[in-house]
C-alpha cells in the first residue's frame, strides 16, 4: 500500500504543482528578473542591473511616505481589529440570545468586495463630511481614518468568527476549576481564555497584519492617494509607478519586490513571536 | 433553526473563501484561425458601434475583426497587458510623440500606406525621421461650451453691468469674467445655480483642468520659443518650464471655482459625469469640455439643453491679443500597428482601417455613428458629422482671422506630470495650497518628469 502511495504521489501532486507553478512560482521569479530591466511589455526587457533599486528610493520620496503611512495604518488597524473582534467574540460566547443572527450580521461585511466597500464607503463619509464643507479629499488625516474605519468593519467579523471557534474549544472544565479555586472573571481570562486561544491569535494576527499590509482595492477606491498621494499605501504606490511614469514600470518592479520581502519578513516576524506563546493544548 | 443559521454561515464562509480568490478580468482571447484582426478600443462610449461594424466587415470580406475595448482611463494598463499575449491587438493606439516614444518597438512604418496619403494635413501624424507611426483617426476641439438660452436670458435683463449684447461678443477674458461674476450675482433671476458646472476634481477626474486647461498657458509659452514653429515640439524639446502664464490659468481657474455651482471645499468628490448632467439639466450655463461630450450631454434623462443654444466659445484667459484665439483643435488618437504580428495580419488591419475611412459604408458610420471629425480628404463637405457641438468645431476653425490653439499637451512629459498638476489644483481648492506652491509643482514636476 505505502510503495503504491509513492508510485501514485507525484500524478496526484502533478496539479496542484502545476497550478502553483504558473500562477505563482513562475511569475515570482519573472518579477524578480524584471526589477533588474527596463520594459514596456514583460517579454522584452533590457537588463539595468540596480538602478530600479536607486530610483525607487533616490527619485522621490513617494515610496518612503507610502511606507510611513502604511505601517501606521497597519499598526493602527491591527490593534483595533483584534480588539473589536476578541471583545465581540467573548460576548456572543457568553450566552446572550440569538448570539447565530448576529454572528452571521458581523460577518457579511467581509463577503462584500473591497472595490465596492471602498465606493460605499466613499459615499457615506462624504455625505457626513458634506457638512462640513469638506470631502476624503480635504485632509490626509479623514482618509486614514476612513480606510481604518472601512477595514474594521470589513475584518472584524471574520476574525470574529475565528476567536469564537477558539473560545468554545475551551474544555468547560477549565473554566469551571479556575472558578473553584477562586478566580475572578479578568483573572480566567487572563491565564486561561487567553493563552488556550493563542493559536487563533497567531492565525488573526497574521491575517490582518498581512491584509492590512497589502491593501489595495480599499485605498484605490475610498481615496486613490489623494490628496496628493499622501494617503497612497504601498500597493498602490507600486500601481501609480508601474502606469503612471513612461518607462518607469521596471523601478515599479523593484518597488514590488522590495515590498514582497517586507511582507514576508514581517509576517514570518510576527508567526515566530506569537507561536512561542502559544501552549500545547 | 440552529442548524439552518450554522449552514448559512458555513457558506457565507465558503462564498468569501471564493471572492478572497478574485478573477483577473480577461480579455478577449481570439483563436487563430484564417485572417483575424485584433484592434483594441480606446473610446468606451463608442464601443458597440465599433462591434457593428466589424460584424459588417466581416460579412463583407470575411476578416474577422475582433474589437476589444479597454475601460475608461485604462487603456495604457490594458495594452501592456494584451500586447504581451500570444493573440497581441494588430491595431492600437498611441496618444502622440510622448506615447509614441514608449511603444516604438511595436509600431509599424505606415509612409508607405494609402490611409497615410488620405491624411489631409500630413504634419498632423506622428512621424520619427522617415517614418510614419502613428495616423491620427479624428480632430476634436475643446472650449467652454455654452448654453445660448442662458446666455440670451441673460443679456436680455435690464440691470445687467456688461454692454453687450450676446455670448459671442465675448473676446477676452475681462468680459468673460465680468459676464461670468454679473451672472452670479443675478442666478436666481437667472433660474441656475452657478454659472459654470463643478471643477471635477475627483482622481481621475481631472484631465478637464490638469490636461486641456493646462494646454493652454504651455502652448502660449512654447509658442513664444521662436526656435522651433510647432508648440509640441518646443514643448518636446523643453527640459524645464517656466509657466510663465500660470497666472492667466490661474484666472480662469479662479473664475471657475468661484462662480461654481458646487463648493470649493467640496469640489474632490466630482466627476465629469456631474458637471455634464448638471450642464445638461439647465443647472448652469457653462462647462469646459470638447466635442465628444455632445453625446453625453442628450444622454442625461431629463436633459433640457437643445441642440440649437448649445455653442462654444474659446478659453480666455488674459493673454495679450486673444480676441484671435480659437477653440483647441487637435487629437490625440493615433492609429498605430503592431509591428510584432505577421504580414498578413499587419495588412489585413490596415485594409480595415482603409476601409472604414475611404469605403462608403465605412465613411457613413464614421460621420453618422462614431461622429468623427476625420482629418482625411475622403470625407467631402458634406460628410461632415452633424452634432452641433462638432458643427461648431467646424465653424470655429473656418472662421478667419481666427487661430486655433494646438493641442500642446501631447508634449507634456508623462501622466504622472498630469497628476501631480491635478492634485495640486485639488488642494489649491481646497485651501490646502498656496498658488504659489502649485506653480512650483507645475515646474518641478515638469522637470523631474522629463528628466526620467
Amino acid at each position: 500500500m505505502q510503495e503504491s502511495y509513492k508510485k501514485y504521489f507525484f500524478l496526484f501532486a502533478l496539479p496542484t504543482v502545476l497550478a502553483f507553478l504558473i500562477a505563482f512560482v513562475i511569475p515570482f521569479f519573472m518579477g524578480i528578473y524584471l526589477s533588474f530591466t527596463e520594459f514596456t511589455t514583460v517579454i522584452d526587457a533590457r537588463w539595468v542591473g540596480f538602478s530600479n533599486y536607486i530610483k525607487a528610493f533616490s527619485a522621490n520620496n513617494e515610496f518612503v511616505n507610502a511606507l510611513w503611512f502604511t505601517v501606521k495604518f497597519t499598526v493602527v488597524s491591527v490593534i483595533s481589529i483584534n480588539l473589536l473582534a476578541f471583545t465581540l467574540a467573548s460576548i456572543l460566547t457568553s450566552g446572550i440570545k440569538a448570539t447565530n443572527i448576529f454572528r452571521t450580521v458581523f460577518f457579511m461585511p467581509n463577503l462584500i468586495g473591497g472595490i465596492v466597500l471602498g465606493y460605499i464607503w466613499q459615499i457615506i463619509i462624504n455625505g457626513f463630511l458634506y457638512k462640513m464643507e469638506a470631502t476624503l479629499t480635504t485632509d490626509p488625516r479623514y482618509g486614514f481614518w476612513g480606510l481604518v474605519l472601512l477595514m474594521n468593519w470589513q475584518l472584524i467579523g471574520y476574525m470574529m468568527i475565528i476567536y469564537i471557534a477558539g473560545i468554545q474549544s475551551i474544555p468547560v472544565e477549565l473554566i469551571d476549576s479556575a472558578c473553584v479555586d477562586g478566580a475572578t472573571p479578568l483573572q480566567v481570562l487572563r491565564h486561561v481564555t487567553i493563552p488556550v486561544v493563542m493559536p487563533s491569535f497567531t492565525i488573526c494576527l497574521f491575517l490582518t497584519l498581512t491584509n492590512s499590509f497589502r491593501l489595495f482595492d480599499q485605498n484605490l477606491a475610498l481615496t486613490a492617494g489623494a490628496p496628493s498621494r499622501k494617503t497612497a499605501m504601498l500597493a498602490l504606490d507600486i500601481y501609480n509607478t508601474f502606469y503612471g511614469k513612461t518607462n518607469w514600470e521596471g523601478v515599479g518592479q523593484a518597488k514590488a519586490v522590495i515590498f514582497s520581502i517586507l511582507v514576508a519578513v514581517i509576517a514570518a516576524g510576527q508567526l515566530f513571536l506569537t507561536r512561542s506563546k502559544e501552549v500545547e493544548g | 433553526m440552529k442548524k439552518l443559521v450554522a449552514l448559512l454561515l458555513v457558506m457565507v464562509m465558503a462564498i468569501s473563501m471564493a471572492a478572497c480568490g478574485g478573477t483577473p478580468a480577461g480579455g478577449n482571447g481570439g483563436k487563430a484561425s484564417g485572417t483575424e484582426i485584433y484592434f483594441l478600443n480606446f473610446k468606451p462610449e463608442i464601443a458597440e458601434v465599433y462591434t457593428k461594424i466589424a460584424a459588417d466587415y466581416e460579412a463583407e470580406t470575411g476578416v474577422k475583426v475582433n474589437v476589444v475595448t479597454a475601460a475608461s482611463g485604462t487603456y495604457e494598463t490594458t495594452l501592456k497587458a494584451e500586447i504581451a499575449k500570444a493573440e497581441p491587438p494588430t491595431i492600437f493606439q498611441i496618444n502622440g510623440p510622448v506615447g509614441f516614444q514608449s511603444w516604438k518597438d511595436y509600431c509599424l512604418d505606415l509612409s508607405g500606406t494609402k490611409l497615410y496619403g488620405y491624411l489631409s494635413d500630413k504634419s498632423l501624424a506622428v512621424s520619427e525621421g522617415k517614418g510614419v507611426y502613428g495616423i491620427p483617426y479624428v480632430v476634436e476641439g475643446y472650449g467652454i461650451i455654452y448654453n445660448n438660452a442662458i446666455m440670451e436670458k441673460y443679456f436680455a435683463l435690464s440691470d445687467k453691468a456688461v454692454s453687450i449684447n450676446s455670448a459671442s461678443e465675448i473676446k477676452n477674458f475681462a468680459t468673460l469674467k465680468a459676464v461670468v461674476e454679473d451672472m452670479t450675482a443675478k442666478k436666481d433671476q437667472l433660474g441656475i445655480q452657478g454659472v459654470f458646472a463643478s471643477t471635477s476634481l475627483n482622481q481621475g477626474e481631472q484631465w478637464r483642468w490638469q490636461t486641456h486647461l493646462a494646454n493652454l498657458p504651455l502652448y502660449y509659452e512654447f509658442k513664444d520659443n521662436t526656435a522651433f514653429d510647432n508648440t509640441v515640439l518646443a514643448g518636446l524639446d523643453a527640459k524645464e518650464i517656466t509657466f510663465k502664464y500660470g497666472s492667466n490659468y490661474r484666472n480662469i481657474f479662479d473664475l471657475y471655482i468661484n462662480n461654481s455651482i458646487t463648493a470649493k471645499g467640496l469640489l474632490g468628490s466630482k466627476s465629469v459625469n456631474d458637471s455634464m448632467a448638471e450642464f445638461a439639466l439647465g443647472q448652469v450655463a457653462m462647462v469646459q469640455n470638447g466635442n465628444w461630450a455632445w453625446s453625453q450631454i442628450a444622454g442625461v434623462e431629463g436633459n433640457t439643453v437643445k441642440a440649437e443654444d448649445i455653442k462654444f466659445m474659446p478659453i480666455y484667459t488674459g493673454v495679450a491679443g486673444e480676441e484671435n484665439q480659437g477653440l483647441c483643435v487637435g487629437t490625440e488618437n493615433y492609429f498605430a500597428i503592431n509591428s510584432k504580428v505577421s504580414k498578413e495580419k499587419q495588412d489585413a488591419s490596415i485594409a480595415f482601417l482603409e476601409w472604414l475611412f475611404s469605403s462608403e459604408k465605412g465613411k457613413s458610420y464614421v460621420t453618422k455613428d462614431l461622429g468623427f471629425i476625420a482629418p482625411f480628404t475622403t470625407f467631402t463637405d458634406d460628410e461632415k458629422p452633424s452634432d452641433p457641438l462638432a458643427k461648431e468645431v467646424l465653424a470655429w476653425m473656418e472662421k478667419s482671422g481666427v487661430t486655433s490653439v494646438a493641442w500642446t499637451f501631447a508634449a507634456f512629459p508623462s501622466e504622472d506630470f498630469k497628476n501631480y498638476f491635478g492634485d495640486a489644483l485639488l488642494e489649491y481648492a481646497q485651501g490646502g495650497k498656496s498658488w504659489e506652491e502649485v506653480e512650483t509643482v507645475v515646474k518641478d514636476s515638469w522637470k523631474s518628469e522629463k528628466a526620467k
